[in-house]
């Protein structure tokens, strides 16, 4: 209203006004609009027709809209693959099968969460909307990070998908330690975004614009020769990038902020700020400065090496099991990066297959993680998971399949994904890097053993010998502590049986499913990964 | 040979199947898992002897060809070929993994220890099947799994350390293997326009001096971990040790074999100019293998360390004759891993079998056992002798064929290696001189000797030790064509004419090996 008076006031003026906004394609960003209308909808509605609202209507109704959102992105992928992609909203949103396929899996990471994050509220009496709303606000956030083709709406899509985050690892009043996570997690992840921004102005101001397309079009017909303000501009993007994605040396919040997250919403942060990260930065580095790979590629496959080790090595002394996945991801993000490094377009498809393939892993192994951790969400010592393979064979399988798939063990999607990558990085000649991502693997595969021997190896023939075999990998002399004597009963950790609700097993069961269909049927995953090709 | 029964992609599906079933039987039904498990086993040792029988003698190339696309993406495909170089280890695999259920008692009840064996089963013949390398690869560290969880859930005292030493050390070895596979098919592909891990089709790529050699140390980096060969044999003599019976059993029996094959099968047939030029180091490794093993073993008082280290020194035996590139060292390295397999089996029964009675692996605590449990010393007697290599059983038919032929191109090595012979005689009659003979510690009637149904368990084993050692005749023909035609494919790549020997006495190079 103001602004219409604005306008008829300047124009009574005699001041000539053009004020033309761009067309608006609704259909093409309809998953965001599904989620962002959803969730505020979601806000007000549970109250307006409930006295007592029950948990269960917010975790459906979210689960609901994400799975809209999910129908919608099939539609418009349904319409890309027929007609090709375009742009709407002056360039600003590219629609192709990129975005859309990474639309669908943040859909998807949207209903699994809905499902865990029900349980986990419920056990933890968390009232309210709040949880399920952010998620989906996040949800967009990602999805816009995913199809926007301006770093301005980069940006802006970072901040939606980021902000909801810093709230939600901040959700459980109870625990301290979430508080803490929050408040560390939103002044570094500031940080990195103020970092961003300077990136986004230094890139502007090499290329004068901050259209990916027309960044891309510019560096095709122009050779930048003092080109230090676009490559610091670049730099810096790795910086904002980097962060969300937590690649080494960026990662310094992950471990602080997994573990002091509420369990359910490390997990879906895991998924989505991954999704999103990757989603931007394969797009913009590849897309957008594809130009400039000689550039950028030495720096990403220095990157990729320490995030790789760094995350496979520290990984290694964890005795919490959250942070010991934190350190995972740094490890998987280093594969991720591998992928980009090799800067092909079977990298690339190597990348996404990835990002598609870990973001299952780990919503499933937290969501495991969440019903051991038990009421009051404090259950995440190694110790807890002593002879769950005898307490709760069926939990305990699915979290061996879901580690093993992390491990990258034959017959899962891990392996594949692995495979993707580091091939592309063989095709493009960096045998250094392969080895060493394989290598790396090699390593992290011991802590994921080590999980995995914890659940099932506690299984001795009476008059033996000790438990004291069980925790005695090689890495046990890096233990930050002194394992208890032999034979004394663990501590304080609950060792009953937890229960598993019902919508939780089903998300379980739905990621563990997928870890092994795919891993033995792969091909139409690889298609539909192949299929998502780059606007331009 | 044509063939409608897919004996193959079977001999893979039914214990992978069977694995399945046994999971999903409840645990208490402690019966059915040991009846499934078991006939599955046989079964699939059924399966084997078919296609053995079926097996066209006297032709060299793969036979039951199975061909599915898998992965089309990646040119990966469900390719899977028997030929006289894997059929017997076919068949040993058949043969080993029932007589392990058999010999771990109360264990075959346990559903995840079956359901355990059975995967590892399949992970072991689809090594020894495929035909193409990633699939290859899958099997090759699928095996770990399994190994890992039997050492880890079932094994002795320091289990969690052997078992996560053994798969580390394995894991971080395949890494090589895996990115010199991906390098191999690019280079292949970057020739010839097709993505391919057909190991048929691969044959063909031509790989300049270094890339030929960087991926054959690649490849041989897994291959020699896995088998394992000096100085990459550290974590056998823990993992063995730990191992239950039927663990250490497959290990060595099965399992090792696998590095073995992988050399054989994908080393020579792949990069025959760098196996030529890398021939010295290997047969060197192998010879060292042969001697520091024995020193070892002779000086291990511990019975399954024991056998570790003659492990070793066998399967320096194993490395030499396949890369002395001739066709007798090679038949004979082919005919070892099963003479391995068969012996190696035995002794670690037995071993179990004393270590049930006696609750210890050390010959330390053993005396004059023979006095004791006569029956047993016997059977003990004749594996050991076949260990050592006593002409009549199948360790000597082995050992001598490796060492003639080795003896044509390489001599000096095969005079290094034929120093291990002695050795092992060494270390064995020594070890058995302190466990059985002497006077006896233990009161008559306080230990049992052989039960039948232990018996039963090694009489196929001890059976077929004299058999092979007396009438090698059937396995040489259907190893032979399938070895010349890898010998061949070597001298031809690499430019190597087969060795010249005037010395009269070494007729056999005419072929008398295949005899």
């Amino acid at each position: 209203m103001s602004l219409v008076a604005a306008l008829s006031m300047l124009s009574s003026l005699g001041v000539p006004v053009t004020f033309v906004t761009p067309h608006v394609n609704y259909v093409a960003i309809l998953p965001e609009l599904i989620l962002i209308g959803g969730a505020l909808v979601l806000l007000v509605s549970g109250q307006l027709i409930f006295a007592k609202v029950p948990a269960a209507f917010y975790s459906v109704g979210s689960g609901t809209i994400a799975a809209a959102a999910l129908v919608a992105s099939l539609v418009i992928w349904r319409d890309v693959q027929a007609r090709g992609p375009f742009t709407t909203i002056a360039d600003s949103v590219a629609v192709d099968g990129f975005a859309i396929a990474f639309l669908v899996l943040v859909s998807c990471i949207l209903i699994l969460a809905s499902a865990i994050a029900n349980d986990f509220l419920v056990r933890e009496a968390i009232e309210g909307p709040e949880y399920h709303v952010l998620a989906l606000l996040a949800g967009s956030g990602a999805m816009l990070m995913a199809s926007a083709n301006d770093l301005i709406l980069i940006f802006v899509a970072l901040e939606i998908m980021s902000i909801p985050l810093y709230i939600l690892a901040g959700m459980d009043s109870k625990r301290r330690e979430s508080g803490e996570a929050a408040m560390k997690y939103f002044v570094l992840g500031a940080f990195s975004s103020a970092i961003f921004v300077y990136g986004i102005a230094l890139v502007y101001g090499a290329t004068g614009s901050t259209n990916l397309a027309q960044i891309a079009a510019y560096l095709s017909t122009n050779i930048v020769t003092s080109n230090g303000v676009l490559l610091a501009g670049l730099g810096l993007l790795l910086v904002g990038f980097g962060f969300k994605v937590s690649a080494v040396p960026f990662h310094m919040w992950t471990p602080d902020v997994y573990q002091g997250a509420p369990t359910p919403a490390t997990g879906f942060m895991t998924a989505l700020a991954k999704a999103g990260g990757f989603a931007a930065l394969l797009r913009v580095f590849f897309s957008t400065f594809g130009m400039l790979r000689t550039d950028w590629q030495p720096l990403l496959w220095a990157m990729a090496i320490v995030t790789l080790l760094l995350g496979a090595i520290l990984g290694l002394v964890q005795r919490d099991v959250k942070r010991m996945l934190a350190y995972s991801s740094i490890n998987h993000a280093g594969f991720i990066l591998v992928g980009l490094a090799a800067a092909t377009s079977q990298g690339i498809s190597g990348s996404v297959y990835y990002v598609f393939v870990y973001a299952l892993l780990v919503l499933g192994s937290f969501a495991v993680i969440t019903v051991v951790g038990g009421r009051g969400d404090h259950d995440h010592d190694l110790d807890a998971y002593r002879g769950l393979g005898r307490r709760q064979p069926v939990l305990a399988l699915a979290f061996a399949v879901l580690l093993l798939g992390q491990t990258g063990i034959p017959f899962t999607t891990g392996f594949l994904a692995k495979l993707y990558v580091v091939s592309a990085a063989v095709r493009a000649h960096s045998y250094a890097l392969a080895i060493i991502a394989m290598l790396s693997a090699a390593i992290a595969a011991a802590f994921y053993l080590r999980l995995i021997f914890l659940m099932y190896g506690v299984r001795l023939p009476s008059g033996t010998g000790s438990d004291e075999g069980a925790l005695s990998l090689p890495v046990k002399g890096d233990l930050p502590e002194e394992p208890e004597p032999a034979g004394a009963a663990p501590r304080s950790v609950n060792l009953g049986p937890v229960s598993v609700p019902g919508p939780t097993a089903v998300a379980i069961f739905v990621t563990v499913a997928v870890t092994i269909v795919f891993g033995i049927w792969p091909a139409p995953l690889v298609d539909f990964v192949r299929a998502a090709g780059f606007l331009f | 040979m044509t063939s409608t029964f897919p004996y193959l992609t079977t001999l893979i599906l039914l214990p992978a199947g069977a694995a399945v079933v046994v999971a999903l039987i409840p645990s208490a039904q402690r019966r059915a898992v040991q009846v499934v498990g078991f006939v599955a086993s046989l079964a699939v040792l059924g399966i084997a002897s078919a296609a053995t029988v079926a097996f066209t003698a006297g032709y060299g190339g793969y036979q039951f060809v199975a061909s599915h696309q898998w992965i089309s993406a990646f040119g990966i495909s469900w390719s899977l070929g028997m030929d006289g170089i894997s059929l017997f280890l076919v068949l040993m695999t058949g043969l080993l993994f029932p007589i392990a259920l058999a010999a771990s008692g109360d264990r075959a009840g346990d559903k995840s220890f079956v359901a355990w064996i059975l995967v590892l089963e399949a992970g072991c013949l689809g090594g020894f099947l495929a035909l193409d390398l990633l699939v290859f690869f899958v099997f090759f560290e699928l095996t770990l799994v399994p190994v890992y969880f039997l050492i880890a859930g079932w094994g002795h005292e320091r289990r969690g350390y052997a078992a996560g030493k053994f798969f580390l050390y394995t894991l971080g070895a395949s890494a090589f293997l895996f990115v010199g596979i991906l390098a191999l098919v690019a280079i292949h592909a970057s020739q010839t326009g097709v993505t391919t891990f057909d190991v048929r089709a691969l044959t063909d790529t031509h790989l300049s001096g270094a890339a030929g050699v960087l991926l054959f140390l690649a490849f041989t980096a897994a291959f020699a971990v896995k088998m394992p060969l000096f100085p990459f044999h550290t974590w056998s003599p823990d993992a063995y040790r730990e191992a239950p019976a039927a663990g250490s059993l497959l290990l060595a029996g099965v399992m090792a074999k696998l590095g073995a094959y992988g050399i054989i099968r994908f080393d020579l047939a792949l990069f025959p100019r760098a196996v030529v030029t890398l021939a010295p180091l290997l047969l060197s490794l192998g010879a060292i293998g042969i001697i520091y093993g024995a020193i070892v073993a002779a000086v291990e008082r511990d019975l399954k360390r024991l056998v570790a280290y003659s492990s070793l020194a066998h399967l320096g035996f194993i490395v030499i004759g396949a890369f002395a590139l001739s066709r007798e060292a090679l038949t004979g390295a082919v005919l070892q891993m099963v003479n391995h397999g068969l012996y190696t089996a035995a002794l670690f029964i037995l071993i179990a079998v004393l270590y049930k009675r006696l609750g210890t692996f050390s010959v330390r605590e053993m005396r004059g056992l023979q006095r004791r449990v006569p029956v047993l010393a016997g059977v003990f007697t004749v594996v050991m002798l076949a260990s050592i290599g006593v002409p009549g059983l199948n360790g000597f038919v082995g050992e001598f064929l490796i060492l003639a032929g080795t003896f044509l191109t390489h001599r000096w090595w095969a005079v290094a290696a034929t120093a291990g012979v002695v050795l092992a005689a060494v270390y064995l009659l020594w070890a058995y001189q302190q466990a059985f003979q002497g006077k006896p510690t233990i009161e008559p009637g306080a230990i049992r000797d052989l039960s039948w149904r232990e018996g039963l368990t090694l009489a196929p084993l001890v059976i077929l030790i004299v058999l092979l050692g007396i009438f090698p005749g059937p396995l040489l023909n259907r190893i032979g064509p399938s070895v010349t035609q890898v010998v061949t494919h070597v001298e031809v790549v690499a430019h190597q004419r087969p060795p010249q020997v005037g010395a009269p006495g070494v007729a056999l190079r005419s072929g008398g090996a295949q005899q």
